[in-house]
């Protein structure tokens, strides 16, 4: 991990299975707690029309965008409805809890 | 040198011939002129009740546009008659002045509507009276179309099919519909007058009139029509007039030819003209050893038999008259029928079975051990078998009941493999089982795809569970089809009876236990939990397990999401009722929020859009009253008229019965949304018979309940579900109707599609007479689900869940109006 990681809080801040925004150094970041206890985290703007994709639907795969259905792969950014791909960002969690995210 | 062919009539027939004559190498054989009555390239003339239904669009009934004349080299005179036929000298005189020579005439001139000579039926200035119609062609449908908006009721005289069509498809444009019908039984030319009596009472549920043996003496108005007056004194007060009192053939032009001409064209078994080698006549305008049909199955029989006789393609082909099997979509009933009504003959056999309350009546007439005759209303299950052994003089059971029930006759399955490879499937489109068959062959998997390449199946419909049957059987069981489809939600592969049935045996009330046991791998799938989350909450009501997750954020936070990531905040409003309190209340909070558009919704509430999330728990603080539910797949709203204290009009207190169901049924989760609404009076001010459920009070004190209504992207009128006397039999009804929707119907399909589908017949049998026993028991469930609702803007007291109205757009400003 070569960027710098940024405390964004603690991970059980986070419900199951959604996500939560948040911004560091002025970019807009999606963080999804997954059900297997992992976490992702993509821009957090759709690639379509803007829309808010911490308030999508996940599995341990895709969000859903809640605007319009388009789909994006959480590990990779990748649409599966032929949009432009989302950034990815590494994420790391402390034996505390605590959430980091690597610009 | 190519011969020059001319065609009369650029309908079904002159273009099916053509079709079959090019299928025959005709192209390089004929140079080919068309002239055609209307100004257009060819449509399904049998399509147009779908068009006036709204079922269909004009676009969608075009068998061959223009472009199909210029890329077969064809001369296409659109919207020009062919006044005279010279025999002698081989011409044809147009009305735009043109002379064409031909080497080879077809006459294809078809029929037109019989306008009977009724007093006031014509203008002496504009041809028809205002607001009397034919129903034949595309611009009579338009016309009908275009009058139909603005007027309420129409009269259509003729009670055969094409009346019954005309009544069905302008009801669902609104119109109070009146069948006039001077027999004693609808449709006599095909049914015998018990099957009619059946159709008459299907035809009448659908809220139909019938008058039977009716003879029309006039049509009323001075301007434009406003009734008409029956033989029996009776006048019948309507907007417009839909004559439908059957057809003549158009053969004037063969007449004045010098062609003999009897009630059609009188021509032999290569369907030639008598006594003129060179001219032919399919179609109605065709008399063929004595026959005139008026429906489109013998054309295809016809139209083959021409071609392979003219191109030299079997010069030995040869008609032979056909044997007029229907089977249709009268109204939305299915009927089928087949050579003999009934018994003729005294050892002539007859077998009937008739269920009139329930609109199924099958009967079929054997004579010297061959099917002479058949009719089947409703149920159409033995169709395909009967009109084979009609056709084909097939050896029948000996139990002759086995021809109308399964008892061991084969049934529809097997009937695919068994069906002989010339047997018409799509009688629409003159599709035979071996076209479906090569079609299969060729490598098209799907019935779908089938259906596209061979058409079949793209008329009326009334075939495709055939020709699925057949594509299946032909390619072995192997045919491409998306698997998921009969699956409730995508990512569990069961339908909905099975995977409720699992749920139950399994006590699963969480979606993520749902996934655990019955998705492949246990792997969960975002597209599936809001699907799964509302079938779990209605099946376990107060037990589901609710995981925030498995909800769509409109769910979550308990308000509509927008473009911009802010959301529209709707309060309850029952019944459209609000107060002046409520209102400054409103006001209050549109300043307090700078709420950007605030603004009465067609459900009868206000709606305030542009709320920020984070501040949806002050905002509902403020308000004070609670959640309007116009954001979920749920019980919307009920629309209510002024009802009985103040309108002049009212019948019934509809306001008291729109809050009344409002306060029951409120947020109550369905498949897909539900909006209601009550009107105190016919004059139907709250849209009541376009609503998921609609009541409207009746004289008497009466109310009628309709269902499967919709006003939205897809338009249809609700169907009656039943009349009753109280508002308390209404809310009974009304529960066990949406329990029974919610139980039943896939996920996001709405009642417009879901009443339909499963019939309304059938859902009344279930819902109001209570056939399969389980009334109490959809009782108690409803119950159960209203007794766990919860007003969900409380949890603006406290979020449910971390951060529940934290911002998903952390930078987002909102713009100001």
């Amino acid at each position: 991990m070569t960027a710098e990681p940024h405390l964004l809080g603690r991970l059980d801040e986070i419900p199951v299975g959604e996500g939560r925004a948040y911004t560091v150094g002025g970019e807009q970041i999606a963080v999804f707690r997954l059900r297997d206890g992992n976490a992702r985290a993509v821009s957090a703007l759709c690639t379509h029309a803007g829309g808010p994709l911490a308030d999508g639907q996940i599995d341990g795969d895709i969000v859903i965008c809640p605007l319009h259905q388009h789909m994006f792969e959480l590990a990779t950014g990748c649409s599966t409805t032929g949009r432009p791909p989302l950034r990815t960002y590494a994420l790391h969690i402390d034996p505390d809890g605590h959430l980091f995210v690597h610009l | 040198m190519r011969q020059r062919l001319v065609v009369i009539g650029n309908g079904m027939a002159g273009a099916r011939t053509v079709e079959e004559i090019l299928a025959r190498g005709g192209g390089e054989k004929f140079s080919i002129t068309m002239f055609g009555d209307e100004p257009y390239g060819n449509y399904n003339r049998i399509m147009l009740s779908n068009v006036l239904a709204g079922t269909d669009d004009e676009a969608e009934i075009f068998l061959n546009g223009l472009s199909w004349y210029t890329a077969n080299g064809i001369t296409l005179h659109a919207g020009t008659r062919v006044r005279r036929i010279d025999r002698f000298a081989r011409k044809v005189y147009a009305d735009d002045g043109t002379t064409t020579s031909y080497d080879r005439l077809i006459i294809a001139t078809g029929s037109r509507p019989f306008v009977p000579d009724i007093p006031g039926v014509r203008d002496a200035k504009r041809g028809f009276h205002q607001g009397v119609f034919t129903f034949r062609t595309i611009d009579d449908t338009r016309n009908m179309l275009r009058y139909a908006r603005g007027h309420h009721s129409a009269v259509v005289i003729g009670g055969g099919l094409l009346g019954l069509e005309a009544a069905r498809g302008l009801q669902s444009h609104g119109l109070d519909a009146t069948v006039v019908h001077a027999g004693g039984h609808l449709m006599n030319q095909q049914l015998d007058p018990q099957a009619g009596a059946v159709l008459k009472r299907s035809v009448e549920r659908l809220g139909i009139t019938v008058e039977l043996n009716a003879r029309t003496t006039e049509i009323r108005g001075t301007e434009k029509v406003t009734g008409i007056a029956l033989s029996d004194g009776r006048v019948i007060g309507c907007d417009m007039v839909v004559i439908a009192a059957g057809i003549r053939p158009n053969t004037e032009v063969a007449q004045a030819g010098g062609l003999v001409v009897e009630r059609g064209v009188v021509v032999d078994d290569q369907m030639r003209a008598v006594g003129e080698p060179g001219i032919y006549a399919v179609g109605e305008c065709a008399q063929h050893r004595g026959q005139v049909y008026g429906v489109v199955a013998p054309l295809w029989e016809q139209a083959k038999v021409l071609a392979d006789h003219i191109t030299g393609a079997d010069p030995t082909a040869a008609y032979h008259g056909s044997r007029i099997a229907t089977k249709l979509k009268v109204a939305g009933v299915n009927v089928a029928s087949m050579g003999l009504k009934g018994p003729e003959r005294e050892d002539d056999e007859f077998v009937v079975v008739a269920e009139p309350s329930r609109g199924m009546y099958r009967c079929v007439v054997v004579r010297d051990g061959r099917l002479v005759g058949a009719t089947l209303v409703d149920d159409l299950s033995k169709v395909a078998f009967l009109m084979q052994a009609f056709d084909r003089g097939l050896p029948l059971p000996e139990e002759r009941v086995r021809l109308l029930f399964d008892l061991g006759a084969p049934s529809a399955e097997t009937s695919a493999a068994e069906l002989s490879d010339d047997a018409q499937v799509c009688n629409c489109n003159g599709v035979s089982k071996a076209d479906l068959v090569a079609a299969v062959k060729d490598g098209t998997r799907s019935v779908t795809g089938v259906m596209d390449t061979t058409r079949a199946g793209k008329g009326c419909g009334s075939c495709r569970s055939l020709v699925a049957q057949i594509v299946e059987w032909a390619a072995g069981g192997e045919t491409e089809e998306d698997p998921s489809a009969g699956w409730y939600v995508p990512g569990i592969p069961l339908g909905k009876p099975e995977l409720m049935a699992e749920i139950r045996a399994r006590g699963l009330k969480s979606v993520s236990a749902v996934f655990a046991e019955l998705a492949p791998e246990g792997r969960e799938d975002a597209k599936s939990k809001m699907g799964l989350a509302s079938l779990l909450r209605m099946m376990w009501a107060g037990e589901y397990v609710d995981e925030r997750d498995a909800r769509f954020i409109n769910d979550r936070v308990h308000a509509n999401i927008q473009k911009d990531g802010t959301f529209s905040v709707v309060p309850q409003m029952k019944g459209g009722c609000t107060t002046p309190d409520q209102l400054r209340r409103i006001a209050d909070v549109a300043d307090k929020y700078q709420v950007p558009l605030v603004k009465v919704t067609g459900g009868q509430r206000i709606d305030l859009l542009g709320i920020r999330k984070e501040d949806l728990p002050a905002v509902w603080a403020d308000l004070g009253m609670p959640s309007g539910h116009a954001y979920g797949k749920s019980f919307r709203t009920v629309k209510t008229c002024v009802g009985l204290d103040f309108c002049r009009y009212g019948l019934g207190d509809s306001t008291a019965l729109g809050i009344a169901l409002e306060t029951r049924f409120q947020g109550l989760e369905s498949p897909a949304k539900m909006k209601l609404a009550v009107t105190g009076c016919p004059r139907n001010c709250a849209e009541a018979y376009v609503k998921d459920l609609g009541v409207v009070a009746v004289e008497g004190g009466r109310w009628e309940i309709y269902v499967g209504g919709a006003a939205g992207a897809h338009i249809r009128k609700g169907d009656l579900l039943a009349t009753v006397g109280t508002a308390e039999e209404v809310i009974t009804l009304t529960g066990r109707f949406l329990q029974y929707y919610r139980e039943n119907a896939n996920w996001l399909e709405r009642t417009y599609a879901f009443v339909p589908r499963v019939g309304i017949e059938r859902i009344r049998e279930i819902v109001v007479d209570d056939a399969d026993g389980i009334a109490a028991r959809l009782d108690e469930a409803v119950q159960a689900s209203v007794d766990a609702y919860r007003d969900p803007w409380q949890e603006g007291r406290e979020p449910v869940t971390p951060g529940q109205f934290r911002p998903a757009l952390p930078l987002l400003v909102v713009p100001k109006p």
